[in-house]
């Protein structure tokens, strides 16, 4: 530190301990209590980034969220580094690393800072320009564009920290822990409230905290000695959780908000091992206050963005709180009071102040006045025209301005300075309000806007509100408080408050200057570089609506949303379009208020916890049996079982032709089941299945198809007469849940006179299907005392049996076409049932079989999976299912729009059979047919929806649909594939066993 | 996030919930006396309206009954809830 630039003694920062940290590869100093800007400012630093646009060094600006600067890659570990990261807002810790981003190769030789010389080329608009243009010249800009524009970079490895989720309930929820929130919050507890208080901060105590001013008095306190005294109080008070290091992230409706807490990210890297680094709170709160405070204005005049020109408030801050002076020379450029406050703080601490430009005629409140007892030259009713300096400000030129405020008249003055302090008013912090939904309304005294309406239960103080001066502050807050929580006395109630109150007023939105508007660069948005020139030309360009400048000249679409931008953008189209700026209304702000890690939302669910799944009773015989699984909603199923390194497509062979052969197993536990119980469970089933049910008897199985209203097939499942008044659903595995909310919808509000109860048992059974011409040998094996004659225990029918004192129901239904068995236990017996079938079959070689087997097996005989050959625009007619149709019932789910003007175009899409010329040659599923590739436009017919080699009958056999394909039968196609087309022709759905004789053995 | 008034459990968070859409459309005792506009009428037609709108929610994650709600959308004010049956309130 060859400079000056610490001020000791101050008590926030212990200078006792020094921690150091690399910037951009030089080792610097700091200490506990500096956040990563002041220690980067205490070491003269502070050009930090280039600007995006055109590059522009870009130096510290704010001392808080604002900060539109100052965003630093932090870290250099490929999975914890940290894009854009605000210097203004992380604590220093021993080790930090960061760099700049956002230039290329270095922050002191940028290659994009040639774009501030090629600016005339890069107006508003010009990345949505750039794209209009043709593609040629697009290809050429890009690899420079994308090489240089980067906003930081993200890591590349898998993010190794804790994160955590809490939900939190409270009376009252205070959003911001400065001088309204603490006294919000008193009160608020003082009256038997849950409070929780949320700082974002590591202390409480916003900028009063730090005040170090003799004019504001409190109790004939210093404001911060008495300020002190009252969080002293409400840490020992068990009404009020602090929650510290906690930012807003987003505010819904009826009081639900999301806040992120740091809990490491302070620490050195070493202490943070196995703790959790930031936990996001779900909170629901009956009352919310929002005491967010207010953000200081800069002001728009030409070259506004060296490095060195800096809020006034944030001057301040550096000095009082953190003990860095931000410059040597100092200037203040200002247009209100509160810049004067900074003017005494760089006074007392020895620091130097060359002038202050002030573009108001003159003020006469008692802080100006006493700064101008001190002797310090002040400028009345002059602005700032120019500035100078590349890499830090050096020296800036002054005028006169006019009578109106729109020219400036007089000889130039040139001052120099390395730090000029700029103030422009204060804007409320209402972004909490309007995300939540609240309406603004705007205040012409002080040129903000201000909450206005809101449907929820809250409060705006402070402020956050528009009450700038400490007597505004503390008074309103008390009072409004005291209203929202309808309390009548409080211990504030003769509190005795003393400052300086502003007097004149003057705002210019955007200032003159000696050169025309189009030879300057006044910015307004410093993250996105855009200036006033670029909301002038979008509004010549025909853009009115605010929201559309926004877009056009990307002003305030950057990470900090543009707090310090659009009042400023606001306030010029006003100025231009001759509108007042309350008519205007102002842009919406979004969720969230500040970035938030993608682990901070994912929070706990990773891994194997991103998503639940379920596994069957099976499951583990399945994992020592080599299985490979997928994923069938949230289930995991058998997919196949290779052998001996086998491939997928020939486990498969081998499991298909074992079932057809001998016999196969498949685990289907994971069919949807639906307990179905009360007198009308008959007529229910009339009403939600396609075909006839009255006659089903007691140990009868039937296979049902389900429509929606719309005609089209919904799901299918055979249901089984267990007793005169009970039913068992099955519904497919994906479809389960969807189906079981239709019937109960149904049967709550369009039914509610039948008396049917609806359960769901999926997961109460477990079921093993046992198929194949050796079926009937096994499960004779299993139970000896069974009847399975066909004239006993026929196709489609069902029987209750003991195995030991295990209940089994076991069904007699196919899905592949062989004789096929369905034992069903108690889901707890699953595994057991299984092993038992497993060891009896063991002469027939059983062979397990997965999903790709049964998909295969289910093909050959032309039986449809809902999903994969349905997509919700099919009906049973375009499947060839009209068998299914009762013609005797008068009503069922989906009947009436059977026979709408569109369910019955002949040349709808209807399901086909497609055997491929040369037989080896296996179709993909998806595959587009058509009949002439050559006419453009190819003319598409349909799809391929399933499509397997068969090994049982040696050739490949594919399912699609195909417009008019009932019609087409025998008629050659193609499929054009990438690098070849393959011919096909359309046959009937059925490939194998046609008469249906495989299902008796 | 909502905060949902079940009629038969009490409030509870919105991922509670699902919602079921337009309120008080019954479906036709005899649909195959309905033409195709009448049917499609039933079948497609719904409100979308910025105020007062009556829909149907369901406690899916909760006691899977269903009830109607009546919202003001340009808010999400729930300013009722009434259970299936009921007629719903002049607002
Ligand atoms: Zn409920």
């Amino acid at each position: 530190m060859s400079k000056n630039l610490r001020i000791n003694n101050k008590q926030f920062v212990d200078e006792t301990r020094k921690l150091s940290f690399i910037f951009n590869g030089k080792k610097l100093y700091g200490y506990k209590g500096d956040t990563l800007a002041s220690a980067l400012l205490s070491n003269d630093i502070h050009l930090v980034g280039r600007s995006f646009k055109y590059h522009r060094p870009r130096g510290i600006m704010t001392s808080g969220s604002e900060e539109p600067n100052a965003i630093l890659q932090i870290g250099n570990d490929d999975a914890l580094t940290d894009p854009n990261v605000r210097a203004t807002e992380i604590e220093l810790y021993d080790g930090l690393i960061c760099n700049s981003q956002n230039c290329w190769p270095s922050v002191k030789f940028d290659i994009g800072g040639i774009n501030n010389f090629l600016s005339p080329l890069l107006p508003a608009g010009f990345y949505y320009k750039t794209f209009m243009w043709p593609a040629s010249f697009w290809e050429k800009y890009e690899y420079f564009i994308r090489k240089s524009a980067g906003l930081g970079k993200s890591p590349t490895k898998q993010d190794p920290d804790m994160y955590d989720h809490r939900y939190m309930h409270c009376d009252i929820l205070i959003v911001g822990g400065g001088v309204s929130g603490l006294i919000a919050a008193k009160i608020a507890s003082d009256d038997n409230k849950k409070v929780l208080l949320l700082e974002d901060k590591e202390l409480l105590g916003g900028s009063l905290i730090y005040d170090d001013n003799d004019i504001s008095k409190i109790d004939n306190q210093k404001s911060s000695e008495w300020l002190k005294k009252l969080i002293e109080n409400i840490k020992n008070d068990k009404n009020i959780i602090i929650k510290t290091r906690t930012s807003l992230a987003a505010y819904h409706n009826y009081n639900f908000l999301l806040a992120r807490q740091n809990l490491t990210d302070h620490l050195s890297v070493n202490d943070r091992s196995n703790k959790i680094r930031q936990r996001l709170y779900k909170i629901r709160a009956k009352k919310v206050i929002i005491s967010t405070g207010a953000i200081e204005r800069p002001q728009v005049f030409h070259n506004n963005d060296r490095p060195g020109i800096m809020l006034a408030s944030a001057v301040k801050k550096y000095i009082d709180y953190y003990g860095v002076r931000c410059g040597l020379e100092n200037v203040i450029f200002t247009n209100n009071d509160s810049a004067y406050e900074t003017a005494l703080s760089l006074y007392k601490s020895g620091t130097k102040l060359n002038a202050i430009i002030d573009i108001r005629d003159n003020s006469s409140s008692e802080i100006v006045n006493k700064v101008k007892s001190l002797g310090i030259q002040i400028y009345w009713n002059h602005t700032v025209i120019n500035t100078k300096g590349y890499k830090r400000i050096n020296k800036i030129t002054i005028m006169k301005l006019n009578d109106k405020g729109n020219d400036v008249v007089g000889k130039k003055i040139e001052l120099s300075c390395d730090c000029l302090a700029i103030s422009g008013g204060w804007t409320p912090m209402v972004h909490l309000f309007t995300q939540s939904g609240g309406k603004l309304k705007f205040d012409n005294k002080d040129n903000i806007f201000v909450p206005d309406k809101t449907n929820l239960n809250q409060l705006s103080i402070g402020s956050a509100k528009g009450d700038f001066e400490l007597d505004d502050v503390l008074k309103n807050s008390i009072k409004d408080t005291k209203n929202f929580l309808q309390i009548e006395n409080s211990n504030f109630d003769k509190i005795d408050v003393k400052c300086s109150k502003e007097k004149e007023k003057k705002n210019i939105w955007l200032l003159p200057s000696d050169k025309p508007l189009s030879k300057t660069k006044p910015f307004l948005d410093y993250q996105n570089d855009s200036t006033a020139k670029d909301i002038k030309l979008a509004l010549r360009e025909g853009f009115k609506s605010i929201e559309h400048v926004k877009r056009y000249t990307t002003t305030g679409m950057g990470t900090d949303q543009g707090k310090l931008a659009n009042m400023h953008a606001l306030g010029i189209v006003a100025d231009t379009t001759n509108t007042n700026m309350g008519d205007l209304g102002t842009t919406t702000f979004r969720p969230p208020y500040t970035p938030l890690t993608f682990g901070t939302i994912v929070g706990r669910n990773v891994g194997q916890f991103f998503d639940i799944f379920r596994k069957t009773p099976m499951h583990d015989w399945h994992v020592d049996n080599n299985a490979k699984f997928e994923n069938v909603g949230q289930w995991k199923r058998a997919w196949y079982y290779p052998k001996d390194g086998e491939s997928m497509h020939d486990a498969v062979q081998r499991e298909s032709k074992a079932a057809r052969e001998s016999t196969g197993i498949l685990d289907a536990s994971t069919l949807g089941k639906i307990d179905i119980q009360g007198t009308d469970a008959n007529e229910f089933l009339n009403r939600v299945y396609t075909n006839a049910w009255s006659k089903l008897q007691i140990g009868k199985c039937r296979y049902g198809l389900m429509l929606n209203e719309d005609g089209m097939v919904y799901d299918d499942g055979v249901t089984t007469r267990l007793g005169e008044n009970h039913y068992l659903m099955t519904t497919t595995t994906g479809g389960a849940a969807n189906v079981m909310s239709k019937l109960e919808d149904y049967l709550q509000t369009e039914w509610p006179e039948l008396d049917v109860f609806l359960t769901s048992v999926t997961d109460h059974y477990a079921t093993a299907s046992v198929c194949g011409p050796n079926a009937k040998k096994i499960i004779n094996k299993i139970f000896k005392d069974l009847d399975l004659s066909d004239e006993s225990f026929p196709h489609m029918s069902f029987k209750e049996v003991k195995l030991g004192d295990i209940n089994c129901r076991v069904m007699r239904i196919s899905f592949t076409g062989e004789l096929s068995y369905e034992i069903n236990v108690e889901a707890s017996y699953g595994k057991y049932i299984w092993e038992r079938c497993i060891e009896a079959g063991k002469e027939f070689n059983i062979t397990p079989y997965g999903t790709e087997t049964m998909h295969l097996l289910r093909a050959e005989k032309g039986f449809i999976i809902v999903g994969q050959d349905t997509d919700g625009t099919m009906t049973p007619v375009d499947l060839q299912m009209d068998w299914i149709i009762s013609k005797k019932k008068y009503d069922f789910i989906g009947k009436r729009s059977l026979y709408r003007s569109d369910t019955i175009r002949e040349d709808r899409k209807q399901l086909v059979g497609l055997l491929t010329d040369n037989p080896n040659e296996i179709l993909e599923e998806g595959a587009q047919i058509v009949k002439n590739e050559n006419k453009k436009p190819v003319n598409m017919l349909g799809h391929v929806t399933s499509s397997y080699f068969s090994p049982t009958l040696k050739k490949s056999i594919a399912l699609a649909v195909l417009k008019e394909g009932k019609k087409l039968k025998g008629q050659k196609l193609l499929v054009p594939m990438i690098n070849k087309t393959i011919k096909v022709t359309v046959s009937d759905t059925v490939f194998l066993d046609k008469e249906n004789e495989r299902i008796n053995g | 996030m909502f905060l949902i008034n079940c009629p038969y459990c009490g409030e509870r968070d919105q991922s509670e919930f699902v919602s079921g859409g337009e309120a008080h459309i019954a479906r036709p005792k005899q649909p195959t006396e309905l033409n195709d506009d009448q049917w499609a009428e039933y079948l497609f037609m719904r409100k979308n309206i910025k105020g007062i709108q009556f829909e149907r929610w369901n406690h899916a994650h909760g006691c899977r009954k269903w009830f109607n709600v009546a919202r003001d959308t340009s808010n999400d004010k729930i300013e009722k809830i009434y259970k299936m049956g009921e007629q719903p309130p002049k607002l």
